[in-house]
């Protein structure tokens, strides 16, 4: 199903996208379109490809289909959280001026790039794989924004996060979308914040995909045709 | 032949490409693999005597092969670099053993001392050069590409270039000691100085210099020294390196 994107240039379409690993079919007969400066949300029970779904997005694997990004795309990714032994020596000021040094701006563009995200001066010095969950994930949002995007795909970036820097990152991301009119993709488990945030919710079952604004995707009904008996999301009794 | 000062020169060069190629190896977590790399040498060596060609030339074919390998591989089959190491690089060196004999064996297996040829010292520094250079200039890359793959290609990052280009840079860097410190020991002198850095360093910059620091005194400490005690370098140099290792548990540990 494509959802319709009104008058809003598209800057995302993707035309029946498979992606098989070997025997096995990780996605089949997505099909979506993402409009400029709107929020896509993708939910979906564990293993329904949502990952899979953002790594075809960036070419990191091979798929079959259609993806076209709308020319002069700049893509920022904020990948799920990783996993890097503490002690590798990289701090996060290596690692922003890893990014400047590969092409992503002036010298000074990793202070204010840490400043937009509220980056402490510590997660400056600290190697990166000690980093705490909420520090980290702000270090990647600051990476991103590094290379000047105009799309943010984020693969649960609150994942890892103690409850309440979930909702700092996630006012953040919010924020610097409105800021900078970034269109924004982003996976998440929690119902509260799709409902909150999202133009669009792109529903990825095991065998099926269907997009629609938050109102119809996420009823009752539809949760349980997705996930089944077990919802396997998050609520939040503060819920707005 | 060519005068002590530059066999001493040729060494230093070489050891500061192996703690610089070192230090990535040890962050991406292919120390053991890395090290097993070197082994490939030994076919070729082996080969190139056997048609009278100079043995260096023989090694650095094998071992751009063996880069090349591990690089397609990786590619294509997704197997992680350890494995394949293990089972082909394990493989050349039994096969290697065989084609070589005696006295030549150990020569190559551990190196020896003694002069070179002013080809051989061109060769050594301009390779040192290049390694040095690629190292320096691609290290944003690599520290982007070792934290995430998939963080290096949305920043514009060629990967497989990337990755081939440092398989052949290691490659170039084992080929360089194997007359100083021989097949088996040339992958200790890039593992064991940036292990020891990376204990010690606090950022990249602090790692990339200590490893340089370890690699090149405990080489210029290895020479003077088996030569005191009438042994051959290589196994000095690196009985040192892996001292400074150990001694690094006694210290602070971050």
């Amino acid at each position: 199903m494509t959802a319709a994107t009104g008058a809003r240039t598209a800057v995302l379409e993707v035309r029946d996208l498979a992606v098989r690993f070997g025997a096995s079919e990780a996605l089949r007969g997505v099909s979506f379109e993402v409009a400029a400066g709107t929020s896509l949300a993708v939910i979906g029970p564990n293993g329904a490809g949502k990952t899979v779904l953002f790594r075809a997005l960036i070419g990191a694997v091979p798929f079959a289909g259609e993806v076209r990004w709308a020319p002069g795309t700049r893509l920022g990714y904020v990948p799920q959280r990783l996993d890097l032994d503490r002690d590798v020596p990289i701090t996060g000021f290596d690692f922003l001026q890893a990014r400047i040094r590969i092409g992503g701006g002036r010298p000074d563009a990793a202070t204010r790039a840490a400043r937009a995200v509220g980056l402490s001066i510590d997660a400056w010095r600290t190697p990166i794989g000690a980093l705490s969950g909420g520090q980290f994930q702000r270090l990647l949002v600051a990476f991103a924004l590094l290379g000047d995007p105009t799309v943010l795909l984020l693969d649960e970036p609150t994942a890892g996060v103690d409850e309440p820097g979930q909702e700092q990152l996630n006012e953040l991301v919010h924020r610097l979308q409105i800021e900078r009119g970034l269109t924004v993709l982003l996976i998440s488990h929690e119902i509260s914040v799709v409902s909150r945030y999202a133009t669009q919710v792109l529903c990825l079952g095991r065998a099926s995909a269907h997009v629609g604004p938050p109102a119809e995707m996420l009823t009752e009904a539809s949760l349980r045709r997705m996930y089944g008996a077990s919802l396997g999301l998050h609520h939040h009794d503060h819920d707005r | 032949m060519i005068a002590e000062w530059a066999v001493v020169g040729l060494a230093v060069a070489t050891a500061a490409a192996a703690g610089l190629v070192g230090c990535f190896a040890v962050m991406r977590r292919m120390a053991l693999a890395a090290d097993a790399l070197s082994h490939v040498a030994l076919p070729g060596i082996g080969l190139a005597l056997a048609f009278h060609v100079n043995p260096l030339a023989g090694a650095l074919l094998a071992l751009f092969a063996g880069a090349v390998l591990v690089w397609t591989l990786e590619e294509r089959s997704g197997i992680p670099v350890d494995t394949i190491v293990g089972v082909v690089f394990s493989a050349a060196l039994a096969v290697g053993s065989m084609m070589t004999s005696g006295e030549e064996l150990i020569e190559v297996l551990f190196g020896h001392a003694g002069g070179v040829s002013t080809w051989e010292l061109v060769f050594g520094l301009a390779a040192a050069a290049l390694a040095i250079t690629f190292v320096i200039r691609t290290r944003h890359r690599l520290v982007v590409a070792l934290v995430s793959p998939d963080l290096a290609r949305t920043s514009g990052v060629n990967l497989r270039r990337l990755n081939l280009g440092y398989l052949l840079v290691f490659a170039l860097t084992v080929a360089l000691g194997l007359r100083h410190l021989g097949v088996l020991l040339m992958g200790s002198l890039i593992i064991i100085p940036a292990a020891t850095a990376r204990r010690l360093a606090s950022n990249l910059t602090q790692m990339l210099a200590l490893s340089v620091g370890v690699a090149v005194v405990t080489t210029v400490a290895g020479l003077v020294v088996a030569d005191r005690l009438h042994r051959e370098p290589g196994p000095v140099t690196v009985t040192m390196a892996a001292g400074i290792f150990a001694l690094t548990f006694l210290g602070r540990r971050r």
